[in-house]
């Protein structure tokens, strides 16, 4: 008998709260590689390489600058708007990025995950933590950005809170796994669920604290601010932006209501997911 | 019943169905449209009809069994072979032993890991350089990263790529890069290997190289190996035992020799030649083509005797009447004639081609009734075709060679 040795059983039905977490585990090797493979090839193919990663968010800040800060004349709690803009685009892109490539990990990985098994968790999983580079590299540009505003005097101070940054990172990836997991388990019966999400993800930056701050919202439309303010995505960026500039509406219950949501939607992905995966090269 | 400690794979009760039609057409829109009909009492525009695994019988239910009611034992160390028909359910059985899909009811139990192999190279990015895809490759597959490493030169050596160890795999020729998939999974340290068709790639060198390794694993190391092949040869050689799927039940469970028999039977279809005497003086009456038991049959094995037996009319005696076969490959090309001159008595003739003479391949037989350089008389309209099929034989590891037809006569000294 040697170490590998140990008995298993493939059955009809399994726990639906078997969340097979050991499994994941087993395989971390695995994770790294997939990690590795995704950045070396995005690498590869491309001629500016990780430059592409600075292009997005620096014309986006530039449009945004332009369009919301000076055109249509939103308020950004007296930061220098572009600072204020990379602060939410930034925090946004990195879930949008999680959320969208993590709802069509069924779709996109149907080939391999016919042919040998691995715990599927593995690939959302890679995902997140693939996302996690290009959200560095563009992590440094905002810090530039941010330097440079530092020395050309601008009003802003770093608080405390950005002390949690690293608490506020893992909650974006997790809300994006959670809520992408929970898709890609409906868009392998739905496959039209799937144009949704691109559309979805849009509206769904209106609805988060990006473009202009918590509190004008609050200020402008109380009766309808509430859609804000539940979306667990806005008490995320709030306390990302207060961290970082030292603006924000942030507020230790409206961070633990977001934190709620992240694992409840997380927990039920994961179930959904490893529901959906027992049987899904059978329909697609 | 006496208890076995070493069973590596038990297999009880298992089905699998796959449903038809009623799981829903893939989009919001299409299930929209489905329910509207129903609500007026129309007729469900997307229903899919007369789709079933038996693909003659239309079924009544949307429900096809793809496997039904599987019991099974795999001992330790065994090599069993999985035959079957397309759509028999070998794939199905295969995909839910590697945890791709589960069943429906049922249960699988066993001891010790699983590496499964229903295609090379899964995962493979043609960017990687080859040890990266090793490495990703060997990991999908369930090596820890300290194993593969621990067995990289092994494996290099393998699928000798040394030389482009460091190049992306995109630039290897098909070969190598089934060569370096094959022997990534074939170094996992697993207890037991599943194996599914990967054979029917690579060179004849690299199929021979591809049993052996897999020979030893079974033989050498005592791990479990479960093949599933169309290629008789290959079972045969590897294979101590054979399960038969037929329309997904077992349909038979032992050794493989007597298992290849009986599939082969079971598939062979008659082609044989009969006719109504017309009013012409000489002719040929009829043709079939037998196996040793006087069985009519299409499908030979390699050792075994194929029988020919006509029948013919004539007359009168025609002086130097001849009745000839002549054995032709697939490209129409006569690879022998056995001639009979007839003499009166004879209306009946029977043609023995002696086991082991034609290789495993597909032929065909004319008969000609003819006086030799004068005169042609009869033949028949249709060819009968007939195949050799490979029990395993020394050049059955050669499968997709050209090694011609005939078995060599000649004597190594």
């Amino acid at each position: 008998m040697n170490e590998h040795e140990h008995t298993w059983s493939i059955e009809a039905k399994s726990s639906l709260f078997d969340l097979k977490l050991n499994e994941v585990w087993a395989y971390r090797d695995l994770l790294w590689l997939l990690v590795r493979r995704d950045f070396v090839s995005f690498y590869k193919q491309t001629i500016l390489g990780p430059l592409w990663f600075f292009i997005q968010p620096l014309f986006t800040t530039i449009i945004f600058t332009f369009i919301f800060g000076n055109l249509a004349g939103i308020s950004t709690d007296g930061l220098p708007k572009p600072l204020f803009y990379m602060a939410g685009i930034t925090a946004w892109n990195y879930f949008a990025d999680c959320l969208t490539k993590t709802s069509t990990v069924f779709r996109d990985n149907a080939g391999i995950f016919g042919k040998v098994y691995f715990p599927r968790l593995i690939m959302p999983l890679s995902i997140v933590v693939s996302n996690l580079v290009r959200f560095g590299v563009q992590m440094l540009l905002f810090l530039i950005l941010m330097a440079y505003y530092l020395l050309t005097g601008a009003h802003f101070s770093v608080s405390w809170a950005i002390c949690l940054f690293p608490l506020v990172v893992i909650l974006m990836a997790l809300l994006g796994l959670g809520a992408g997991m929970i898709i890609s388990a409906l868009t392998t019966k739905y496959r039209d669920l799937a144009f949704l999400v691109g559309f979805g993800v849009q509206l769904l930056m209106y609805a988060t604290t990006v473009i202009y701050p918590l509190s004008t919202a609050l200020e402008k439309y109380p009766k309808y601010s509430w859609i804000i303010e539940y979306n667990p995505m806005t008490p995320i960026i709030e306390t990302f932006r207060y961290g970082f500039l030292g603006e924000g509406g942030f507020s230790w219950p409206s961070l633990g209501y977001a934190t709620a949501v992240t694992i409840a939607l997380l927990l039920f992905g994961i179930v959904i997911f490893n529901k959906v995966e027992r049987n899904f090269v059978d329909t697609v | 019943m006496i208890q076995k400690n070493n069973i590596a794979i038990k297999v009880e009760n298992l089905s699998k169905a796959y449903q038809l039609g009623q799981i829903g057409t893939g989009t919001i829109s299409r299930d929209l449209e489905r329910w509207y009909a129903r609500v007026r009492g129309k007729e469900d525009p997307f229903l899919r009809i007369g789709e079933s695994n038996d693909q003659h019988i239309k079924s009544e239910s949307n429900v096809v069994w793809s496997l039904r009611d599987i019991n099974f034992e795999i001992e330790q160390g065994d090599a069993v072979g999985i035959i079957g028909r397309n759509g028999a359910g070998k794939s199905t059985l295969l995909k839910i032993l590697s945890k791709v899909t589960a069943p429906t009811t049922g249960k699988i139990s066993g001891k010790g890991r699983i590496a499964s192999l229903l295609e090379v190279g899964t995962g493979f990015h043609p960017e990687l350089s080859g040890r990266e895809n090793i490495f990703l490759n060997g990991s999908i597959l369930g090596m820890r990263k300290k194993e593969i490493q621990r067995k990289l030169d092994e494996i290099v050596d393998f699928a000798g790529i040394e030389r482009y160890l460091d190049t992306p795999v995109k630039r290897y020729s098909s070969g190598m890069y089934v060569r370096l998939a094959f022997a990534v999974a074939a170094h996992l340290e697993s207890e037991i290997l599943i194996v599914d068709e990967v054979l029917a790639v690579g060179d004849a060198e690299f199929q021979k190289k591809c049993l052996g390794k897999m020979s030893d694993v079974s033989k050498g190391e005592g791990r479990t190996v479960l093949f599933v092949s169309h290629n008789m040869g290959s079972i045969a050689q590897l294979c101590n035992n054979s399960i038969i799927l037929k329309s997904g039940v077992v349909d038979f469970i032992g050794n493989t020799n007597y298992a290849i028999k009986k599939y082969l039977a079971h598939n062979s279809h008659v082609e044989s030649f009969i006719k109504e005497p017309k009013n012409i003086a000489t002719q040929i009456l009829s043709v079939l083509i037998l196996n040793h038991q006087n069985e009519q049959k299409n499908v030979f094995l390699f050792s075994e005797d194929i029988k020919i037996t006509t029948e013919f009319q004539y007359a009168n005696r025609i002086p130097d009447l001849t009745f000839s076969i002549i054995i032709r490959d697939t490209n129409e090309n006569a690879l022998f004639t056995s001639h009979f001159n007839l003499r009166e008595e004879n209306n009946q003739l029977t043609l023995i081609i002696p086991k082991t003479i034609l290789l495993p391949g597909n032929y065909f037989l004319e008969p000609v009734l003819h006086i030799p350089n004068i005169q042609f008389i009869d033949q028949i309209p249709n060819r009968i075709s007939f195949q050799i099929e490979d029990t395993g034989g020394e050049h059955s590891i050669y499968n997709s060679a050209d090694l011609g037809f005939l078995n060599s006569p000649a004597i190594w000294q």
